[in-house]
Formats: structure tokens, sequence, C-alpha cells
């Protein structure tokens, strides 16, 4: 009646870039941006509209697509910072309580948005403007990419719509509070209840391995609370050494030397933001990537209730087959033959179920969910990182001449 | 440990002033030093052709308070009171690493042998940072020497460089002697005493109001400097904690994740050193400048002190010349006193403008170089890891 228990199944992985040859920035930034669901994303023409604290930016949406879901294959709107911030949480609310991990949005910034309002013309203002821009369309295209937000009509309202409903009160998830939900997640996931069969070893071995495998995470989970957290104190102290080398500079009497430490505090300047960069880098990507880990645990355990239950029913079918064939056996002793034929019929019919239900359970033993593994989240990763060394090198090969030039 | 400083090495640490050891006629190095427990013991090499000494080549161990010692003498010596006398290298300082191994041993248990063994390795690379700081420090206060016209020609600095017998009993005499006297007057009233004569030179004038700001404004720099430097190397502490679990992580999986893992791990591995990397150079570069040319301006400003000293003497004795010849008593006295403090008080001006002008020369000099050597290490790092990061990339979407 038992059945020995089938052999450990594996979690599949499947990578969902595969170009193979080496790029520059630009290719690369493009192939980030390529379409694997036939849907391509882009951000322009950032503009101000407004004045003064009211102000605010419009960007520009456009998207190009083969899928027949939209109105067109080619369309635009414009949108505001806080109009993502509404899509953002139209979207937590509606995916989260499934333990489905919807990716953020950008963090706000006071100071940033500020310089934009009052119109200071500099460019560390511009920069900002560009640095939104950017982190918003790799939002969109992350959120399109997830084939379930994809089908989400508000997700199509917001590419299509030409005037969308001011939200209000947005929050903004930082890197760190979106690290915290992950943790969330996780303990929603381990606290599944599974009822289960004590004597089942295929059991028995993905729990422990699930179990140890949340363990390290929560490590991790830690770790990376404290390199971001070391990474904003280097953001903080390199702020607090760029301004005094400006004082310093100011004091300097030798003109060039003068002009060479100011410039160095500006460099000191943008490495500061570089830091605050790739701490948010450093926390979005570890998150996404525990995401991703989690919701391969959850298909882990979600097939521990579909096992159970196809246990259940091939149980209940050779319950029911043994039946049948005591009844069968009582209708010979009786010797009721019209009623036999039909018993006899009952048995054939339960005992292809009775191998139909084998098949089942054996096959959802030997199989789980796949689930997608993105590797293209380590390579954001990576490329972030590569474009913030790229920004360094240009940084201080500006400021090299006004070094040699000290005299 | 001892530590051999090979010729690359001591080119590049070498950097915080420029222009010494050049003079064949005194050569001064520290090819090597002793480092035990606390104490460093440096080995002070001197190659001469100057008859003054005994022989033509020759070498001395000497501890910390040796230089001290000699540093002192020389501040306190009148003859020299128009001059910059070189800053004093600090104590070696191993109190963070040592503080940082300590608590290492005691969280042992808690990593993996593997982690620990890097974070040990890391310490190790931090402690021989601050012990080749340190020799180079003691080396540039005795090149700095060697290379004055009048210092170089200082008793007590030959019998430093050549004398091949212990210190330490001169060193306990000096100090019955002097009591640090000057030096205590200097620390307390110099910034008060400075900005409080009255100037009749404008040179003068403007060196006082320059180095007043300038040295409180790089003070704050080399804080702020450290405070950075120090940021920079616990995030690549985090780096190092992250691989080392994302190993384990690794190690454990059954799954084709392993290799997913391992790349991630691989990559956090390499970061680290990177991360290291331009820590170690900023603080050589950056911070090592800025903190000895705070110690210089404080010792610039010990010069302009005491010429406010002999200019407050010089208007007491024509006060003290007044009342003789108010009083017709001990005229020929208070005259005579009144000439040696005008004497005094000119020299140390003319002595004194002439240290400052080329003291302005060396350290735009010395920043210069720095500045330049920094942003060359930068750009290289920064080259170095897109290249590597690139590489992992390509590796990933071959995949």
């Amino acid at each position: 009646m038992t059945k020995p228990a089938a052999s450990a199944p594996s979690l599949s992985v499947a990578a969902s870039l595969s170009k193979p040859q080496s790029a520059t920035l630009e290719e690369l930034e493009e192939e980030e941006q390529e379409d694997k669901f036939d849907i391509n994303i882009s951000i322009t023409n950032p503009e101000k509209i407004g004045d003064g604290m009211n102000a605010y930016m419009a960007y520009k949406v456009s998207t190009q697509t083969t899928l027949p879901m939209f109105r067109s294959k080619a369309f635009t709107v414009r949108r505001r910072f806080s109009d993502f911030l509404g899509l953002y949480e139209k979207l937590s609310e509606k995916h989260g309580p499934n333990g489905y991990i919807v990716p953020p949005p950008p963090e706000k910034s006071i100071l940033g948005m500020t310089k934009v309002k009052v119109g200071k013309e500099d460019p560390s203002s511009a920069e900002f403007v560009e640095r939104r821009r950017a982190a918003l369309e790799r939002y969109l295209q992350r959120v399109v990419c997830h084939p379930s937000l994809l089908q989400d009509p508000d997700v199509r309202e917001f590419l299509e719509r030409d005037e969308l409903p001011r939200a209000v009160n947005t929050q903004a998830l930082s890197g760190a509070g979106f690290l915290k939900m992950i943790n969330k997640a996780t303990d929603a996931v381990s606290k599944m209840t599974i009822k289960m069969n004590e004597s089942d070893v295929w059991f028995e071995e993905k729990l422990q391995e699930v179990e140890s495998a949340d363990q390290q995470f929560r490590k991790i989970h830690g770790l990376v609370d404290s390199l971001v957290g070391h990474r904003k104190e280097l953001s903080l102290n390199t702020a607090g050494f760029a301004k005094s080398v400006a004082m310093l500079g100011s004091s300097e009497d030798n003109t060039a030397l003068s002009r060479a430490l100011s410039q160095l505090a500006e460099v000191e300047d943008k490495m500061e933001q570089l830091h605050q960069e790739q701490a948010s880098n450093d926390s979005f990507c570890f998150a996404e990537l525990l995401a991703d880990y989690i919701r391969l645990l959850g298909a882990v355990r979600g097939s521990f209730d579909q096992r159970m239950k196809a246990w259940q029913r091939w149980q209940d079918a050779q319950s029911m087959l043994q039946k049948k064939r005591e009844t069968e056996a009582k209708l010979l002793w009786a010797n009721k033959p019209d009623k036999l034929q039909l018993a006899k019929d009952e048995i054939t019919e339960w005992e292809a179920k009775v191998t139909q239900y084998e098949r089942d359970f054996d096959r959802v033993s030997a199989t789980v969910r796949k689930e997608v593994l993105r590797f293209e989240v380590l390579i954001y990763f990576f490329f972030k990182t590569l474009v913030a060394f790229t920004l360094l090198i240009k940084y201080w090969e500006a400021f090299l001449p006004e070094a040699k030039a000290i005299a | 440990m001892t530590s051999a400083l090979d010729e690359s090495d001591k080119e590049k640490t070498r950097s915080v002033s420029v222009d010494l050891n050049n003079d064949a006629s005194l050569l001064i190095d520290i090819p090597d030093a002793l480092c035990e427990r606390d104490k460093v013991k440096f080995t002070v090499h001197t190659k001469t052709t100057l008859s003054a000494f005994q022989k033509p080549e020759f070498s001395v161990p000497r501890q910390h308070e040796d230089f001290i010692w000699l540093h002192d003498t020389l501040v306190e010596t009148e003859d020299y009171a128009g001059l910059i006398i070189p800053p004093a290298p600090p104590k070696p300082d191993f109190e963070s690493p040592r503080e940082k191994m300590h608590k290492l041993g005691e969280g042992e248990a808690t990593m993996t042998k593997e982690e620990y063994n890097k974070m040990k390795q890391e310490l190790e690379a931090e402690y021989l940072a601050v012990f080749k700081k340190t020799v180079q420090v003691h080396e540039i206060f005795l090149q700095r020497l060697s290379s004055h016209a009048i210092l170089s020609k200082d008793r007590n600095f030959q019998i430093f460089l050549e004398y091949d017998q212990d210190l330490s009993v001169r060193r306990k005499n000096a100090k019955e002697m002097f009591g640090g006297f000057f030096k205590n007057m200097v620390k307390t009233a110099d910034e008060v005493i400075i900005s409080g004569i009255k100037e009749v030179d404008d040179f003068f004038e403007q060196e006082k109001t320059f180095l007043l700001d300038y040295y409180s404004k790089i003070k704050d720099s080399t804080a702020k400097a450290e405070k950075m430097t120090r940021s920079h190397k616990n995030v690549a502490d985090d780096y190092i904690h992250i691989s080392a679990t994302l190993n384990t992580l690794s190690a454990d999986d059954s799954t084709a994740l392993k290799k997913h893992l391992d790349k991630l791990s691989d990559l956090f591995e390499k970061l680290r050193k990177v991360e290291g990397r331009v820590a170690s150079d900023q603080e050589l570069k950056l911070t090592e400048l800025l903190r000895y040319y705070m110690r210089d301006i404080q010792a610039a400003k010990d010069l302009l002190y005491r010429r406010a000293r002999a200019l407050a003497d010089y208007e007491h004795s024509n006060k003290a010349l007044d009342k003789a010849r108010l009083k017709s008593k001990d005229v020929p006295q208070a005259e005579e006193h009144q000439q040696q403090c005008l004497q005094k008080f000119d020299k140390l001006s003319e002595s004194g403008k002439r240290e400052l002008t080329s003291f302005k020369g060396r350290r735009v000099v010395a920043f210069r170089k720095n500045l330049i050597e920094m942003a060359e290490l930068e750009i290289k790092h920064a080259k170095n890891n897109v290249t590597l990061l690139q590489g992992c990339i390509d590796l990933l979407k071959s995949n």
C-alpha cells in the first residue's frame, strides 16, 4: 500500500538573460532594457512644471510593445514622481499578501527636489534629475518584467491612460525598508503550516534544507544591514571631508593650490553621492536576490502541500478500489450476475484511477513549480557598481590636470 | 616582526616631503625596523662624506624616545629659535589594529575558519601599514634635519646618528636640565601671544593671519580624512563577512544555485580587496599629507611664537631703559640688554622670514605631488575594478 519515498526533486533554475558577448557601457544599458516580454519602456524629457515649492518634474513615459493587451504598438503619457509611488502602493497592496514581492520605486529625495523646485540651475540639480529619470526607467522596466504584474490592470492604466488621478500621501520604500519587507515575507513562509506524514523521508530532507537556508538568509540580511549602514556612514564622512577641504582651499594663499583643493572638495562631494547610490544599490539588489531565493523556497514548501494532496487522493482511490473488490466478492457469493458486471466495470474504473493517481503522485514528487532565478538582478548589481567606478574615473581624470597645474 | 622595506615601497611612502636626502654629503635612511610588542626599534643608517663623522658609513639602533629627545634639544636651543624645527614624529600607535585583533579573537567561535583567516590577514596588513607609516615619519624627520643647512651641523644630531651606545642616559639628563620648559610654554600660550602682538612687519602680519587660520582648517581636514578612511575600512570588512556567509550557503546548497552563490561570493571577495586598497591609498596619500603638514604648521607657529616673545622682550627692555634713564641708574646695563634684545629679535625676524618662505614652497610642492599620486591611484584602481566587474558580467551572461 505504501510507496517508498520518491527521489528528491531538484529546484530548477532558468537564467533569463543569455547574450554571451561582452559589451560597452551603452550596449549594456540597452540590453538591460531588452524586451523579454516584448515590451520596452523609456522615460525621457524631464520637464519642470510650475514654480516655487509646488513645482514638480513631469516625465515622458513611452512604451513600445507587440503585446496584444495594449491599445497600440507605441504610446506615450506624462507622469510625475508621485504617480510612480502611487502605482507601487497599489501593486504591493494587491500582490503583497500573496507572498509576492513587488519591486519598489526609487527613493524620495527632499534635498534633491528642493534644489530643483527652487530653480537652482546648477549641474548638481541636472544630475539629480537625470539620475532620477534613469532610476524610474529601471523601475518600470522591472515591473513589466514580472509576468503577473504585467497582467495587472493598474500597470496597464499607468502606461496607457492619458490622465491619472493624483496619488496623495505616497510613501517611498527605501532600500532598507524593502529589506525589512523581505524579512517579513521570510517569516510568513516559514510559518506556513504543513500537514505531513511523519515517516516521510523525502519531506524530512527537504524541510531540513529549507530551514537551514532560512537561517543563512537571516545572517546575510543582518550583514547587508551592516554594510548599508557603514556605506551611509562613509557617505556622511565623505561629505564632511569635502566641506572641510573646501574651507581649507579657501584659506590657502597659493592660487593654484587653492583652486586644486576646491576641485578636490567637489570630487569628494561627487564621491559622497556615489556612496549613497551604492548603499541603495547594495540593499536593493540584495533584497531582490533574497526575494528570489525566498520565492524558490516558497515553491518548495508549496509543493509539500500538493504532494500531500496527491498522496491522499491516491490512498483514497486505493481504499475505494478495495471496497469495490469486496462488493464484487459479496455479489459473486450472493450470485447476482447482472449486478456483478456493474461491479466489475467499477473495479476497472477504479483500478485506472489508482494507477492515474499513483502516477500523479510520482510526478508531483519529481517536479517543483519552476521559479525563475533572475540572473539579471546580479548583472544589474554588478552593472550599477561598474557604472559607479566609471564615473569615479571620470571625476578623478578631470581633477588630475588641476593637481598638475599647481605651482 | 621585522620588516625590510624595499626601494619601491620607500619611494611610494616618502612623499609627504620632497627634495630630501639628495645631498650625497649626508644621506640618512631607516632600512629596517623591529617591532616587539609596544616598542619599535629603528635602524638608522648614515652614509656621509663629512669629516665631522668618524666613519663614512654606519648604523645605529634607536627608539622613538631617542627621536623625541633629539627634537626637544633642538627646540630648547636658543640659536635655533629663528628656525622651523621639523615636527617630532608621533609615537608608534598600534592601538587600532591591536584592539581589532582582540575583538577578532573573542568572536572566533562565531565565524567559519575561512572568514577568521581572512579577517586575520586584513588585520596583519593593517599592522604592517601602521608600521610602514611610523618608519616613514621617523625617517622624514631625520632627513629634514640632514637637508637643513644649519640643523644638519647640530652636535646632538651627530651624536644621534653616530653614538653606538644607548642614548637613554643622555635622555634622562636632558629631561632634568630643561624640564620641557620651553615646550610647555609654547603649548599653552602661543595663539594668544601671537595674535596679541602689534606687528610692524607686513610679511609677518600676513603670515600670522594665514598660519593661525590654516592650522585650524587643516586640523579639521585631517580629522575628517581619518574618519572617512575608517569608514572605508569598515565597508571592506563587511564584504569579508558577506563573502564568507555566501560561501557557507553555497557549500550547503545542493541545487543549481550553487554556482550562482559561488560567483557572488567570489565577487564580494574581489570587491573587498579593492575597497581595502582604496582605503589604504587614501590614508597614505591624503590623510598622511594633511597630518604631516598640520604638525609642520604647528612648528611654523612655534617660530612665530618665539619671535613674538623676542619682540615682547625687546619692548620690555625699551621700557626698562627708559626707566633707567629716568632714574639715572644702571643705564649701561639697560642699554646693553636692549641692544641684545634688538639683535635677537632682528636675527629671529631675518631667519624666520627665510624659513617661512621656503616652508611655503615646500608645502605647495608636497601637496602637488601627493594630490597627483592620489588621483592616479584612484584612476588605476577604478579601471581595475571596471575590468573585474565587466568580466563578472560577461561570465554571468554567458550562462
